[in-house]
């Protein structure tokens, strides 16, 4: 440990190059799973928030909400299923929304619901909605009124809710009726009957295995396809595509930030071989040169996460909000861990070199 | 007992595809306090033999016990303790790290060696820099040394531990002579003091001054002067 500390404190340029390059990967990895975490957080929020286990669609509509439409007379033969506790209608409607104050459309997703969604308060009186407090970065304010779909179907915004967005468009939590009249408006082809909704989330009853209710409520009405929430949340346009692509960005970041350090140390290595000879000369044993190089890893791979960390909550700031970044402790400690991982293991490429190193040849006595 | 007692050292290296037969079957004694020069032409397996006193280097067969410790079976953690605690090694080249102070190449082995406190480590040091007269230079990096300080601060570093034992592998042959000769004057004074000093030399004149000289020829001891 002394041998590692002293000579980064003495040094300390001679490592500066690798902890800037992995602070660089540090900014992306970080950006990158922003990014990922963003997009994924904007996409799913509305079926996320979802309190009830299950989700049924029509077969037909190949898990797609918005063309899915469950009819009451299905809905009856969910509830008799055993196992169903409840069940509960839901429908989407994608829209642009006329933001007072702003000139351009706000992308919105109106919802009707008939309730047990997580953190969205009971379904508001006809006319009123629940917004997600995104909108707030596109102009919304508690009290406007907000017009959506072609016919400016005029919804006043009474309160925020968080995290409910649907395909990265600002969630309007209205109750079902609401919900009719902007989809029927909207798309008129589209339109459903009353009490008839896109989705009828189930809510299992205790004690009942969910997989178990779900084959017998699609054997039972023999026109749905029930599935589970984390189900439906991959099942969304594109997100099993972004997650797959994301994946593998990040996880060939965190290959260059091993090679960085293996080639950064293997070349410290063979630069330092005389002095490492002395230092074995000296009485160091390979075992203590070994922990110094896996010292000056993790204390590399530390001052360069958290000056990668600190550019990453800069850039944050300066990114529009338009753009769905969103850095959570839980992806930063997934970047900690893995660019300590790569770290460690590259390092350990040059172990071998140094247990290999024979005092006398490297510091050149003779026969 | 003899504080170095070598018994059948043989040692093989492979150059050029070729095999070197550096020690072959080399018995020898060393007593507490003895000068010894090892001396031979390049090649001959005089710095060998250095290295496998000093546990820089493992025999392939025969025995080398220093001070009661069998090195020849040592393992790597041994010998390095033994090296750091045990022996004062002076290079043709110096060896110092030019990015450190003379005061920080000499604790260089108490570091390695997790000796003490930064300040008991310091002083340490100095004392050692004293010892070799050098204690105003503490500060200086080797390259605002001259040669003969600077095997003077490599001598200092061999010194700071204590060792019952340094070998110094051609101590003057990067000096001229006036600087040689004051690095020989002062090894020649620490033998004095007690410590064994073995050195591995071309230089007759060098050798002329130890007690007992050592000539190796193909890997075998063919001549000695003094107590063989």
């Amino acid at each position: 440990m002394r041998l590692a500390l002293r000579e980064l404190r003495r040094s300390r340029r001679r490592f500066v190059p690798t902890t800037v390059a992995l602070a660089l990967l540090v900014v992306l990895l970080l950006m990158l799973g922003g990014l990922l975490d963003g997009l994924y957080i904007g996409s799913t929020g509305a079926l996320r928030s979802q309190d009830d286990e299950l989700v049924a669609f029509d077969r037909a509509a190949r898990e797609s909400t918005l063309r899915s439409r469950v009819e009451p007379a299905t809905r009856a033969e969910i509830e008799a299923v055993p196992g169903v506790r409840s069940t509960s209608g839901f429908g989407i409607a994608l829209v642009g929304a006329d933001v007072p104050r702003t000139d351009e459309l706000a992308d919105a997703a109106v919802m009707g619901y008939e309730g047990r969604v997580g953190g969205v308060p009971a379904p508001p009186a006809p006319g009123r909605a629940w917004a997600d407090r995104s909108l707030e970065a596109r102009g919304v304010r508690i009290g406007d009124v907000v017009r959506v779909g072609p016919t400016r179907i005029p919804l006043r915004v009474i309160g925020w809710v968080d995290d409910t967005n649907y395909l990265q468009q600002g969630g309007l939590w209205v109750e079902p009726g609401t919900w009719r009249t902007v989809l029927a408006e909207s798309r008129p082809g589209a339109a459903v009957g009353d009490d008839v909704f896109q989705n009828v989330w189930i809510d299992v009853a205790s004690g009942a295995d969910p997989l178990r209710v779900a084959a017998a409520i699609d054997a039972a009405t023999g026109t749905t396809r029930t599935i589970t929430r984390a189900e439906a949340v991959l099942a969304l346009p594109g997100i099993r595509e972004q997650n797959a692509t994301f994946t593998q960005i990040i996880g060939v970041t965190f290959l260059v930030a091993g090679l960085v350090v293996a080639l950064f140390f293997a070349l410290l290595t063979l630069e330092r071989t005389p002095m490492l000879g002395v230092l074995k000369a000296l009485g160091a044993s390979s075992r203590q040169l070994v922990g110094a190089l896996m010292t000056q890893t993790v204390a590399v791979t530390v001052v360069a996460f958290v000056v990668g960390g600190v550019v990453a909550l800069g850039l944050d700031r300066l990114i529009p909000p338009e753009v769905p970044l969103v850095v959570t402790p839980g992806r930063a400690l997934f970047v900690a861990v893995g660019i300590f991982v790569a770290a460690v293991i590259g390092g350990a490429v040059s172990l071998r070199r140094i247990i290999r190193i024979d005092p006398a040849s490297a510091i050149g006595t003779g026969t | 007992m003899a504080f170095v007692q070598c018994t059948g050292l043989c040692k093989t290296y492979t150059v050029g595809g070729e095999q070197v037969r550096a020690l072959d079957h080399v018995s020898l004694t060393v007593e507490r306090g003895d000068f010894i020069a090892i001396c031979g032409p390049s090649g001959s397996g005089k710095s060998t033999l250095a290295n496998v006193i000093g546990g820089l280097d493992q025999p392939d067969s025969g025995s080398v016990v220093v001070d009661g410790v069998d090195l020849a079976r040592a393992k790597d953690a041994e010998l390095s303790a033994y090296r750091n605690s045990h022996i004062g090694f002076v290079f043709q080249s110096f060896n110092l790290q030019s990015h450190e102070t003379a005061l920080e190449n000499v604790i260089s082995p108490l570091v390695v060696g997790g000796v003490g406190k930064k300040r008991t480590r310091r002083a340490k040091g100095m004392r050692a820099l004293e010892r070799v007269g050098l204690a105003d230079r503490a500060g200086h990096k080797p390259t605002q040394l001259s040669g003969g300080q600077r095997q003077r601060v490599a001598i200092a570093r061999a010194l700071v531990n204590n060792p019952a034992l340094i070998i110094a592998d051609e101590p003057t042959g990067n000096l001229d002579s006036h600087r040689g000769a004051e690095v020989m004057a002062e090894l020649e004074r620490l033998n004095r003091e007690g410590i064994t000093l073995v050195i591995i030399t071309h230089d007759q004149a060098v050798a002329a001054r130890a007690g007992r000289v050592l000539t190796i020829k193909d890997g075998t001891i063919t001549e000695t002067r003094g107590r063989a």
